[in-house]
């Protein structure tokens, strides 16, 4: 499984991440490798298996669904890399 | 007084005795974290908490003083993974992206610690965002391995494990995704405990693989290790996957023979490339098992080699959403010269992430994309559930497994630079019991010589049990380290000062 520089570029446009030209092929390369690398689970037969992700069988775990304040609030916006007064400030979109 | 490689039980001892209390101790382990560690020394610790150490410790000593029933970890400093949140303390993941981030709550880990009047000394060094097996991918720099300081100590848990080695902390608080704690743990010759998924809560831990990610600790010996774990086991309204299932009292429970225990030795995990010397150590371990009564026989688990495929592409793909929340807008790096609000996105996430951490949220994002889910992430997810049934089946027959945690001792620090597949292989001995969810501890069980020179270096004995089977790997261990002393061994160079 080889990729191709514009697939990668694809990728990384998703991930919402810069790649300049080098690092497009630096990725590229190493993707290929652990793309590579993975393909010997097609060895494995999976016929009628059912996937899992939740190793030790819980499901569903439900709880009241109350509105609270939150005692954060100050120190939240206190991190915030921009603001003006409690608003967070970041860039126009268009 | 030497107390630099004193376990947990015999400071609590000490500070309960009245021969030494909890501040002198404090400054006992700062004083050793000054002289070993900073970037020309271990390079454990990304932060020191002097300050609020010696406050949190003048605060035990008058617990200490008043309370006869007092926590055993009162008084005790300990160490955290930079991962683990910290009220008012700089968390970094060892990321750039959150090079100035002061997190404005605990972990459930480090409260539960700070109601027990624990003492943080400070925040350790890690692969970033626990993307790795050396601690090379910390934006800080790597740990160094105390035994042999040009070696790598192991990862991503490297500074937690580095630091307990050298004697700079009792005990730390250390994360595993897929042998994050058992191959540091092995390659700095302590001991490292894995718990069960959903043991102990995730809460406040910076999530790399939330599947499988499970806090848990790194310290001298096995009871030690069941001190922590009774303390940190338990449900947390604040993680639904944690369990309200009794907590056993661990290290009460222990006892120093295993008659009557049955252990299982897998075939499969004696892999191609394992040094000979290490396979020799793992055979005199269990000759050690034998003598303490228990029945040993060998066991067989196929997909083992599935394992670290299953995680290559389940681990990304879960990192890719993990990491999409560090975007530069509410907290962490923002980059300076963005026009507008994409710009912002991609140019913090470029400037924020190091390699690593890229090429695993790309490879994520490529396993999930449209028409790629069913052949990778889907068909990770079934080889999973195989994995998981094989287990099962197997602890049908047998209360634990042991094997080597690593088929190697540590190698130089540079060697897994480049190489997109050094941590699968690594780890591939401790992955496939984080894919379904064990419980496993790492014991140093003697040395073996570094492949390229004339050293010695430790190796790691692992334990693996069914889920929530604790008792059974603390037991074994436990039992193990009652006729043996590898445990008592440190590296030189870290002696009083």
């Amino acid at each position: 499984m080889i990729l191709t520089a514009e697939e990668v570029r694809k990728i990384a446009g998703l991930a919402r991440i810069k790649l300049n030209d080098s690092e497009v092929e630096k990725f590229r390369k190493e993707l290929s490798v652990v793309l590579e690398y993975v393909s010997e689970l097609e060895k494995v037969d999976t016929e009628g298996v059912e996937e899992i992700s939740q190793v030790t069988g819980l499901e569903n775990v439900l709880r009241e669904d109350h509105a609270k304040l939150s005692e954060y609030r100050d120190a939240i916006i206190a991190s915030f890399p921009e603001r003006k007064d409690d608003f967070l400030k970041i860039k126009s979109i268009l | 007084m030497e107390l630099a490689f004193l376990e947990i039980s015999e400071l609590a001892e000490k500070l309960r005795n009245k021969e030494i209390s909890s501040v002198e101790l404090t400054k006992y382990f700062l004083k050793r974290i000054k002289e070993y560690d900073g970037e020309s020394g271990l390079n454990s610790f990304l932060t020191v908490t002097e300050e609020e150490a010696l406050a949190q410790a003048l605060e035990a000593d008058k617990i200490l003083a008043s309370d006869p029933h007092a926590s055993v970890l009162t008084g005790i400093p300990y160490a955290a993974k930079d991962l683990f949140s910290t009220k008012g303390i700089r968390t970094t993941a060892s990321s750039k992206i959150l090079d100035k981030f002061v997190p404005v709550f605990d972990a459930t880990a480090v409260a539960k610690l700070n109601t027990e009047k624990s003492i943080l000394l400070g925040k350790t060094n890690l692969d970033e965002f626990a993307h790795g097996s050396s601690t090379e991918t910390s934006a800080y720099g790597p740990s160094k391995n105390p035994w042999d300081v040009t070696r790598i100590p192991g990862g991503s848990s490297g500074g937690s494990a580095a630091a307990v080695a050298a004697g700079l902390v009792p005990f730390a608080l250390a994360t595993e995704t897929g042998g994050s704690i058992r191959q540091p743990a092995s390659l700095c010759g302590i001991c490292g405990w894995k718990p069960t998924y959903g043991r102990v809560s995730r809460f406040g831990v910076i999530a790399m693989t939330s599947s499988n990610d499970s806090p848990g600790t790194i310290a001298r010996s096995v009871k030690d290790l069941a001190i922590t774990a009774e303390i940190l086991s338990g449900h947390d309204p604040k993680d639904s996957t944690t369990s309200v299932k009794e907590i056993p009292n661990y290290a009460a429970n222990l006892r120093s023979d295993l008659k009557g225990v049955k252990i299982g030795v897998p075939k499969e995990y004696f892999v191609p490339g394992m040094q000979p010397e290490v396979e020799a150590r793992i055979h005199e371990a269990i000759a050690k098992l034998k003598e303490l009564g228990a029945q040993v026989v060998e066991v067989s688990l196929p997909l083992t080699k599935y394992g670290s495929l299953v995680y290559a592409i389940v681990t990304p793909a879960e990192i890719s959403s993990n990491l999409a929340r560090f975007d530069g807008i509410r907290y962490g790096h923002r980059t300076e010269d963005a026009k507008d609000l994409s710009d912002i996105y991609d140019q913090s996430r470029e400037e924020g992430f190091g390699d690593e951490a890229k090429r695993r949220i790309l490879t994520g994002a490529y396993a999930l994309s449209a028409g790629y889910y069913d052949a990778y992430y889907l068909k990770a997810q079934k080889v999973r559930r195989l994995l998981v049934d094989e287990f099962n089946e197997v602890f049908q027959k047998v209360d634990a497994l042991v094997c080597a945690s690593v088929p190697n001792v540590a190698q130089k620090i540079g060697n897994a630079k480049d190489n997109p597949l050094f941590g699968y292989i690594a780890d591939q001995l401790n992955i496939p019991a984080s894919m379904a969810g064990l419980p496993a501890l790492s014991i140093p069980c003697g040395f073996a010589k570094a492949e390229d020179a004339d050293i010695e270096m430790p190796v790691g004995l692992q334990i693996i049990g069914p889920q929530w089977g604790e008792q059974n790997v603390f037991n074994i261990g436990y039992a193990y380290q009652t006729i043996t002393d590898w445990h008592k061994k440190y590296p030189k160079g870290f002696g009083e000062i």
